[in-house]
C-alpha cells in the first residue's frame, strides 16, 4: 500500500492498469486526455503490458473494446462528452452483446456553445443504453470504483458494461491523496477474468446474428434481470472491498448524517462531496437535513429511495436537465415513489455549464426547501444579466 | 502562524511560471507533515503562456469534502509582482489573511501591509542565483515553496525540501533545495 497524491485522471489510469486489462483502446478528448496519457506512460515504463490500441475516434475505441471483449479478455477505455456521444451506437451494442467493458466517463458539458467544464448531460443522455452507471465524488473513490467495476461487470449474474462517471476538472484535474493497494492485494480481490463465452476459432459459434422477435424480447428481459441483480451485488462487492481495504464509499447510496433527518438531500458526483460540508453547517444551525449521495444511477435504486422517503422528505439537486421536462434524478425519484410514499420531493437544477456550486449554495438551497419556498423545478443561481 | 484546521491558498502567477506545480508540491509536502486532507487544482480556461493564472491549494487536518473554488483564502501567493496591477489579489482574503509576494521590495512597501500580514521574498533573484531556469526564464516556484513554511506552520521546510528533491533528480535537485533554503532564510514578514 502506498499513498499517491495525484489528479482523478492519473489515479483512474493507475487503477485501470492494476486491474490488468488485456486491451485498452481509447481516443483522447478534454478533459479525459490525461487518463489516456497516464496509461501510455505505463506502457512506456513497462508497468502496463497489455495491448494499447490507438484508434481514430471514440466510435472505433468502443468498437475495439467490443472486439477484444468478445475475444474473451478484460478491456478498459475512457472518454468524455462528445466522445461518449460518438460512441452512442456502440454503447447499445456493448450492453446488448453483454460485454463486461469498464469505462471512465469524465462528465463534461455537451456543445455548442463550446465548454469543457462539468455537468452530467453527457452520461445522463446515455442512460437507456443498458450500461451500469456509477458516479464518484473523490479520487480515492475513483480508484476503488474502477477496480470494483470489473468485478461488478464480470459477475455471472450481471455481465454488463460499467460506466464510471466523475466531474470534469473538479475531480479529473484536482490532486488529492489516494491509498493505492499492492498489486497482489488487487489480484486477490479481482482474479484473472474468466469469460462466460468468447469468440474462439477452435470452437466456432455464431454471434450477433438476426434473431426473431421473441428471442430479442428475451434478450431485453435478461438485461433487465441483470440490472436488477446489480442492485444487490454492487453493495455486496463494496462490502467485500471494505473488509480488505477498510473503506466503503457506499453501495447504491452513501448516507451521511441521516439519523434524525427530517429532510434528506440527494446529490451526486463532486456536488455530493461538497454537500457534506453543507450538511455539517445546516446541522450546526439545528436544521435536520442529512445527505444520501447517489452513487448508482443505473440500476436505479428504487427500493432505497422508497426507504429514504419513509424517514424524511427529499431534496434533489440535479447537475443535468432533461430539456422539456426536469432534472433526470428528480424525475426518476418522484416516479420511484409513485403510490409508495407521501414524502415531499423538492427539485433543483444547479451547476450546469460547469458553474461552480459551493457548500454555501447547497446550504441556501436546502434552507429554502425546508421553509417550503422552493419553486417547482427551480434553477438555482441563474443570473438575470 | 495560523492554527486553523483548514487553510485555503490561492496562487497568482503567469502561465508557464509553475503555479500549478507549486500548488501540487506544496500539498505533497503538507501531506508528509501529517495533514490528512490535501487538495491542489488549477483554474481552467484559455491558458496562455504569460497570461495571469490562478491555482488553488487546501490543507486540512482531516479529509476535505469541498470541491468548489476558493473564494475566501487564508493565504494569497503572488508569483509575479506585476500581477498586482492587473488582478485584485486581495479579493475575498480573510481579515487575518497573509499575502506572500515575489518581489525585491519589503513588506512595508505595500500599502496593504497596514491591514494584512505581508511576507516578501526575492524568488526571481534566488532562482537566477541557483541557475534554476527553463528556456532561460527563472523558475520562481521552488523559492516560493521555501518561503511558505515561514508563514504557515502546517508545512515544514524539511518536507518541502524532501518533495523538491524527489521532483528534480541529481544536480538540479540540489540546486532547487538550496533555493528553498535561501528563500526561507531571506523571507521577511511584517507581523
Amino acid at each position: 500500500m502506498t499513498m499517491m497524491i495525484d489528479t482523478g485522471n492519473y489515479i483512474a489510469a493507475k487503477a485501470a492498469i492494476m486491474a490488468r486489462p488485456a486491451v485498452v483502446a481509447a481516443y483522447p478528448i478534454t478533459p479525459q486526455t490525461t487518463v489516456v496519457e497516464g496509461i501510455a506512460k505505463y506502457v512506456d515504463t513497462g508497468e502496463y503490458k497489455g495491448e494499447y490500441i490507438c484508434v481514430e475516434s471514440e466510435h472505433s475505441a468502443m468498437s475495439a473494446c467490443i472486439g477484444a471483449s468478445a475475444a474473451g479478455v478484460r478491456t478498459f477505455t475512457a472518454t468524455s462528452s462528445h466522445g461518449l456521444l460518438l460512441m452512442h451506437e456502440m454503447l447499445h451494442w456493448a450492453a446488448l452483446a453483454r460485454m463486461p467493458i469498464v469505462m471512465c466517463n469524465i462528465n463534461r458539458v455537451v456543445g455548442p456553445g463550446w465548454n469543457i467544464w462539468a455537468d452530467q448531460n453527457d452520461s445522463i443522455s446515455q442512460r437507456d443504453t443498458g450500461w451500469i452507471q456509477i458516479y464518484c465524488s473523490s479520487n480515492q473513490e475513483i480508484f476503488d470504483t474502477v477496480i470494483q467495476s470489473f468485478k461488478i461487470a464480470e459477475h455471472e449474474k450481471i455481465i454488463l458494461p460499467v460506466m464510471i462517471n466523475y466531474d470534469a476538472f473538479v475531480l479529473s484535474h484536482t490532486s488529492m491523496p489516494a491509498d493505492i493497494p499492492t498489486q497482489k492485494e488487487i489480484d486477490d480481490f479481482l482474479p484473472a477474468y474468466k469469460p462466460h463465452w468468447k469468440l474462439d476459432v477452435n470452437n466456432p459459434i455464431t454471434f450477433g446474428n438476426i434473431i426473431a422477435p421473441m428471442s430479442y424480447y428475451k434478450v431485453r428481459k435478461a438485461m433487465q434481470d441483470a440490472q436488477e441483480h446489480a442492485k444487490t451485488i454492487i453493495p455486496k462487492i463494496t462490502k467485500e472491498w471494505e473488509q480488505t481495504f477498510k473503506r466503503n464509499h457506499g453501495g447504491l447510496f452513501e448516507e451521511y448524517k441521516t439519523e434524525d433527518a427530517e429532510f434528506i438531500l440527494i446529490s451526486s458526483g463532486a456536488l455530493g462531496a461538497e454537500s457534506k460540508a453543507a450538511i455539517d453547517e445546516l446541522q450546526k444551525k439545528g436544521l435536520k437535513v442529512g445527505l444520501a449521495r447517489l452513487r448508482v444511477f443505473r440500476p436505479f435504486p428504487t427500493e432505497e429511495i422508497i426507504r429514504l422517503s419513509k424517514k424524511a422528505h427529499l431534496i434533489v439537486i440535479d447537475r443535468n436537465i432533461s430539456i422539456g421536462n426536469e432534472g433526470a434524478m428528480f424525475n426518476e425519484i418522484k416516479a420511484a415513489l409513485y403510490q409508495k410514499s407521501d414524502a415531499k420531493v423538492i427539485g433543483y437544477i444547479a451547476g450546469l455549464g460547469g458553474t461552480d456550486v459551493t457548500y454555501k449554495d447547497i446550504e441556501k438551497m436546502c434552507e429554502k426547501a425546508v421553509r417550503g419556498k422552493t419553486k417547482t423545478n427551480e434553477w438555482y443561481g441563474l443570473r438575470e444579466d | 502562524m495560523t492554527a486553523k484546521s483548514l487553510v485555503e491558498i490561492v496562487f497568482h502567477g503567469r502561465g508557464g511560471q509553475g503555479a500549478v506545480t507549486a500548488a501540487n508540491l506544496l500539498v505533497a509536502a503538507a501531506f508528509k507533515d501529517g495533514n490528512k486532507g490535501v487538495q491542489a487544482f488549477p483554474v481552467f480556461g484559455a491558458e496562455r503562456r504569460g497570461a495571469p493564472i490562478r491555482a488553488f491549494a487546501r490543507i486540512s487536518d482531516s479529509e476535505i469534502h469541498l470541491r468548489s473554488e476558493i473564494y475566501e483564502p487564508d493565504i494569497v501567493i503572488v508569483q509575479d509582482e506585476s500581477i498586482i496591477e492587473l488582478v485584485d489579489i486581495l479579493k475575498g482574503l480573510k481579515k487575518d489573511g497573509t499575502i506572500l509576494i515575489n518581489t525585491r521590495k519589503k513588506p512595508k512597501d505595500f500599502i496593504f501591509s497596514k491591514t494584512f500580514r505581508v511576507a516578501t521574498v526575492d524568488a526571481t533573484s534566488i532562482a537566477l542565483k541557483h541557475d534554476i531556469l527553463v528556456g532561460g526564464i527563472p523558475v520562481v516556484n521552488t523559492p516560493i515553496l521555501g518561503a511558505i513554511p515561514k508563514i504557515l506552520n502546517k508545512v515544514t521546510l524539511k518536507s518541502v525540501q524532501s518533495v523538491v528533491q524527489s521532483k528534480w533528480k541529481g544536480e538540479q535537485g540540489i540546486l532547487n533545495v538550496k533555493a528553498t533554503q535561501d528563500a526561507y532564510d531571506t523571507t521577511e514578514v511584517n507581523k
